[in-house]
């Protein structure tokens, strides 16, 4: 029963590309990580951006949500069987599946975003989250009055690190007696998805004096920037551009285009451009950034903007350097 | 039989099928029937999607590989919280000792691999259930010694357990230039056989512990039922008084079943680290102790029960991925309400058709006897 389900959906399938021959022979695919497709920040932006490459081409994707380790390289297999032509896997912890089903599928291109897989059928989109983090601690240290910022980071690994790095380095580069505390959510999965805890940590960072306060913890965020929207105090957004979750009080947003990333690599594969290799994403390449637009204009002040793109302007031509945590 | 029942003043028994099967079958087709109303709800078809979830979970190969290398976790995990249950002691820690019988896993499989496989593969494992019986035996002597309530301890042992696995990951076992928390990959000398390697079946993460897991739970029955040890845990669970009275030690017998519950929990460790991931990573436990609680209460605390619950577990995570795949309206969140449904009928609602069953056949019995 269920093969003839299956049988009819293949000739289906067949019927309807016939029409569009060319649509059939491209099959794009995404692997979202434990977050989940609707997380406000990481995940989601990869779901906007494969569905405006979808708008834009009238061509669906695959798509599975993580809930199991073992998951990620099943699903990148039963894609890959499924006749995927790019499959993209959105986050650091895929990078050992990615390696495992890219080789045994060497027709199948990936392209996995936050990570370098070293294969010749692999792309590896890395950012320079640390340089637009940097930003947003000059944003936070000149918007504070206190000269107290703080930042509540989501997971204790490697990347949320970088993160804290570049925001430190940020703010007391823009005034160097800036005080920053930095607590970390939590050390399991769980940590990017706890708002409860997040809003408790802004509030003790409020409680200790700070006024503006960077959330780089996917979910837990929403817990940080409700604490700030309460507490009458700034927060800072990530990943996507999430200032108009509470206009007044959301500072700007650290940007990390994945939407755009994943949109590239679909749109590459599908025009034969796509090139397997190592892109690493910065301010240079707008990859990072901070947001501005009509929900923070009134906070963010012309001042401070123009500060931010004078320090923009001097890490791009290199005469301001920013550490990476990841190579220190 | 009726024999029993006649006596003037026991109760009437009910027949050891309907208690064993005929229970756990009810309360599973009420959780698919109120599932099947979700689906329904959210617009899709119910039928189609049990067939998707069956077909999934045993439809071909590669399905029923995922499906058992799932059994094998909750085995374990069932089989460690069903040790402890029979002393009395609710152990939740079956997650945090999981995770550190990986730690153990890792630590020989990283730093001794060059050592032959026959030395190294036992010395891990060996490592593998010290760590999870330690962790759960720190808990246990606190219960034992000075009274903290196993329930909080053990739960709070997860968390550290969590954080200790995070800050060696992430400050001294990461693989050198890597960038997410994870050690190096281990030798290939250190890896268990998969099912795939030895026999003509696709490629799945199906290796031998689940060898591993049908012989710990044969162990297991002989343990419990057949040593003096195993009485002694049982007597303590069933009544302190009685077993200080009979000259058994409560504390030496809680300690013990701990210990056992550790090591049996540090067999996931096993199957995930030195089994299908061939490396230290942070999240490899995803739940399997938690679920492990479930399944030793749908089986009873006995190694069949276990075993059938663990298959039907098995069979909803990897089925379940596989309506996640293959029906685009039903997404993970879906998948956990099904799950979430089946344990809350066959878990926390498990006496809500048992009386009415039981007195069903209670009457047959007594009818009979009563004919005879």
């Amino acid at each position: 029963m269920f093969k003839q389900i299956k049988l009819a959906a293949i000739a289906a399938t067949v019927v309807a590309a016939a029409g569009v021959a060319n649509a059939a022979e491209f099959k794009p695919a995404i692997v979202f990580d434990m977050g989940g497709k609707f997380d406000k920040s990481f995940n989601e932006a990869a779901f906007n951006g494969a569905e405006e490459f979808k708008k834009g081409s009238g061509i669906d994707y695959m798509e599975f949500e993580v809930t199991q380790v073992s998951q990620r390289e099943q699903a990148m297999k039963r894609m890959a069987k499924k006749g995927a032509t790019i499959i993209v896997a959105m986050g650091f912890a895929q990078a050992s599946a990615v390696e495992k089903a890219a080789k045994a599928n060497p027709d199948t291109k990936f392209t996995i975003i936050d990570m370098v897989v070293d294969l010749p059928n692999v792309q590896s989109i890395v950012f320079k989250e640390h340089e637009g983090s940097f930003l947003v601690g000059m944003a936070a240290a000149l918007s504070s009055k206190t000269g107290k910022v703080g930042f509540v980071g989501g997971m204790d690994i490697p990347l949320i690190r970088k993160f804290a790095l570049g925001y430190v380095e940020g703010a007391k580069y823009a005034k160097s007696g800036t005080e920053v505390f930095q607590n970390m959510t939590g050390t399991t999965p769980s940590a990017w998805n706890d708002p409860t805890k997040g809003g408790e940590l802004a509030r003790s960072q409020f409680d200790r004096g700070a006024d503006v306060v960077f959330a780089a913890a996917g979910g837990t965020g929403i817990g940080v920037y409700q604490a700030a929207k309460d507490s009458g105090k700034f927060a800072i957004g990530v990943d996507s551009n999430q200032n108009y979750m509470h206009p007044g009080t959301m500072l700007t947003s650290m940007t990390k285009r994945v939407d755009v990333a994943v949109k590239e690599a679909f749109a590459t594969a599908k025009a034969g451009t796509w090139q397997a290799g190592i892109k690493v994403l910065g301010l240079k390449e707008g990859g990072v950034g901070y947001a501005v637009d009509e929900h923070n204009k009134g906070v963010l002040s012309a001042d401070v903007v123009a500060k931010l793109e004078k320090a923009r302007a001097d890490i791009i031509s290199g005469k301001l350097k920013v550490t990476n945590y990841m190579s220190k | 039989m009726s024999e029993q029942s006649a006596k003037f003043g026991t109760p009437a028994k009910v027949p050891a099928w309907v208690n064993l099967a005929l229970i756990p079958f009810v309360n599973l087709m009420a959780a698919f029937f109120i599932s099947g109303i979700v689906i329904f709800i959210v617009g899709d078809n119910p039928f189609q999607a049990l067939e998707v979830l069956v077909y999934g979970a045993f439809g071909y190969a590669d399905a029923i590989g995922y499906t058992l290398y799932y059994t094998t976790n909750f085995i374990f995990t069932g089989l460690a919280v069903a040790i402890a249950f029979h002393c009395g002691l609710f152990n939740i820690g079956a997650e945090g000792q999981a995770l550190m019988s990986g730690l153990g896993v890792g630590l020989a499989a990283l730093y001794l691999d060059f050592l032959p496989f026959w030395l190294v593969i036992p010395i891990a494992i060996f490592a593998a259930a010290l760590f999870g019986a330690f962790w759960a035996a720190v808990p246990g002597y606190l219960q034992a010694k000075r009274g903290s309530h196993i329930v909080i301890t053990t739960i709070m042992f997860n968390f550290i357990a969590a954080s200790i696995m995070t800050y060696m990951l992430v400050e001294i076992l990461i693989a050198p230039g890597g960038q997410s928390p994870e050690s190096r990959e281990f030798e290939a000398v250190t890896w268990l056989p998969f099912f795939h390697d030895f026999l003509p079946i696709p490629e799945t993460p199906l290796n031998i512990s689940f060898i591993f897991a049908l012989l710990l739970s044969a162990a297991f029955y002989y343990f419990v039922w057949h040593t003096r040890w195993g009485y002694e845990i049982r007597v303590v669970g069933q009544n302190e008084t009685a077993a200080k009275y009979a000259g058994i030690s409560p504390a030496k017998n809680i300690v013990l079943a701990m210990f056992i519950s550790g090591a049996l929990a540090g067999f996931v460790g096993v199957n995930e680290v030195l089994g299908v991931h061939h490396r230290l990573i942070l999240d490899f436990t995803g739940g399997f102790g938690f679920v492990g609680i479930a399944v030793a209460l749908m089986g009873r605390n006995h190694p069949v029960g276990i075993f059938i619950a663990a298959l039907l577990f098995g069979a909803l995570y990897q089925g379940g991925s596989e309506l996640a795949f293959e029906m685009k309206s039903i997404n993970r969140e879906m998948v956990i309400v099904i799950q979430g449904l089946i344990i809350l009928f066959s878990g926390a609602l498990e006496h809500m058709f048992r009386p009415k069953i039981e007195a069903f056949f209670k009457r047959k019995s007594t009818t009979q006897v009563a004919e005879a």
